[in-house]
């Protein structure tokens, strides 16, 4: 057996087991790598920057499970913190049922961060089945769809709602979502009614949504843990996002170098196979 | 204290599912069944408090949902009925004899919502990505986004063979195409590795506090 087709043969817990030491090792001895940042982040930065403080509420939909925990929460959390840091009211929901509870940890430890107050600064309107149904009847009255918040509170009662009837006393809606409830804001609440979005998905999902900022159904997009990390530079709070994209090039450059050995073994291979078969005939 | 026990048990489940990269094992199998059952009791209770309860039960027997009195007793108890009848004729798929009533709530389910999606996606999906595809070639992003336009759509136009200006075009489109593709993918692998990530920072960070 030739050095190549030792390599074709490895068994793949070695490769495993690299992958997760280039994962650890980064944890221990950050690499510090510079994060620049591009132009869906900026103008989703830049879009909830134009929301007015202490004025009608920022509606964040914190759509994600906790399968896609590590890209979106560290965006949620950067989100609430610009926004909070900014004195914007925000008010939170979630249309992902396993959302509730993700939802309101994340709200919370913003809020406590920054000192901020339940019902006057940010409220919790909790969760609603019924996806697309939802977000249409939010655009006629939110009341008819979250007559109370997540605890049992009327609406009516909470000092941040006073005159919030609908859509058109939003002035930014994100999601942050790892299913297709990040389209489905865009197909209901931005395309009938108006409404501003911005998104927030997963890496696997962000090529999905690109076409919607061209054409400016979405003001701006965050895509996986890089656009949590973008974010995090952007409002000089670097956490989760940032630490975690020196993981990420580890891997990347661990990956890109396997799929080179990857090919020489695979090639030399073949040559050396053609060239026994030349040498038996 | 709870908080450790909570963080500890985390760990040893996140573990038991990575033990399946050596090999298939009791603990992988374990945490597996775990997560299927809590899943199936999780839904259950959120689906049952936030849609049966406040839409049908609520409002034929409780007689109150938030602010509004809409119960047994005014006029309009009777209609939270409609959708919950709806709702259990789906169950007669279990006897084959009369499971083709259960087709009514599917036909309704389905007539209403592609009565509801049709027009916003048709303005979202298609409308909208025409007009602004109708760009002037005055640069050459412009250039470039309209070639590789065109090119993807020739590629799956199959009413004519593929030869002379249209098989050009048409390997032009597979170009365009394959770099998508490349660039799916390069956004899967950083997906799957941030997960990677979340749980080696939950198990260093949250669970042995080392960092």
């Amino acid at each position: 057996m030739n050095i190549f087709e030792r390599f074709m043969q490895i068994d793949r817990r070695w490769i495993f087991l690299a992958i997760g030491i280039a994962v650890v090792i980064p944890f221990f001895f950050p690499l510090e790598l510079p994060v620049s940042v591009t132009d869906p982040v900026q103008n989703l930065y830049d879009a909830l920057d134009r929301v007015p403080a202490n004025g009608q509420p920022l509606l964040l939909a914190i759509d994600y499970a906790p399968a896609t925990l590590p890209e979106l929460e560290p965006m949620s959390l950067a989100l609430l913190r610009h926004a909070f840091s900014n004195d914007v009211n925000v008010a939170v929901l979630t249309l992902h049922p396993a959302g509730y509870g993700l939802a309101e940890r994340v709200m919370v430890q913003a809020a406590d961060e920054m000192g901020k107050v339940y019902g006057e600064d940010y409220c919790f309107l909790g969760f609603r089945p019924g996806l697309s149904a939802v977000i249409l009847g939010m655009g006629v009255n939110v009341r008819n769809v979250f007559p109370e918040d997540a605890y049992g509170t009327p609406l009516n009662d909470i000092p941040m709602l006073d005159g919030i009837r609908n859509y058109d006393d939003i002035p930014l809606l994100i999601t942050l979502a790892g299913w297709s409830a990040a389209e489905a804001w865009v197909l209901y609440a931005h395309q009938p009614y108006g409404q501003d979005v911005g998104a927030g998905v997963t890496a696997v999902m962000a090529t999905d949504l690109y076409p919607f900022l061209d054409t400016g159904q979405l003001v701006g997009l965050l895509g996986g843990m890089r656009g949590a990390a973008e974010y995090e530079e952007l409002i000089g709070h670097p956490d989760a996002g940032v630490r975690g994209m020196d993981s990420q090039s580890s891997i990347h450059v661990l990956i890109i170098i396997l799929i080179i050995l990857g090919n020489i073994a695979y090639f030399g291979d073949r040559r050396k196979k053609r060239e026994m078969e030349r040498d038996a005939a | 204290m709870g908080t450790i026990i909570w963080t500890t048990i985390g760990a040893v489940l996140t573990l038991s599912v990575y033990s399946f990269l050596y090999k298939d094992n009791p603990f992988y199998k374990f945490a597996e069944h775990l997560v299927v059952g809590i899943s199936a009791g999780y839904y259950l209770v959120i689906y049952y408090f936030n849609f049966i309860q406040p839409n049908v039960v609520a409002p034929v027997f409780l007689l109150r949902f938030g602010d509004e009195v809409i119960g047994f007793g005014s006029s309009t108890w009777w209609l939270a009925l409609i959708p919950g009848l709806l709702g259990l004729l789906l169950y007669t798929r279990f006897f084959p004899k009369v499971g083709w009533i259960g087709r009514w709530s599917l036909g309704i389910y389905v007539g209403g919502y592609a009565g509801l999606s049709l027009s916003p996606t048709m303005q979202a999906r298609v409308l909208n990505q025409i007009s602004a595809n109708a760009l002037p070639l005055t640069s050459v992003t412009n250039v470039f986004l309209i070639v590789g336009l065109l090119g993807t759509l020739t590629y799956f136009f199959f009413s004519m063979k593929h030869k002379g200006v249209l098989g050009v075009m048409a390997r032009v489109g597979i170009v365009f195409l394959m770099v998508g593709f490349g660039a799916s993918f390069g956004y899967t692998v950083m997906s799957r590795v941030s997960l990677l990530i979340g749980r080696v920072g939950f198990l260093l960070q949250d669970w042995l506090h080392l960092l």
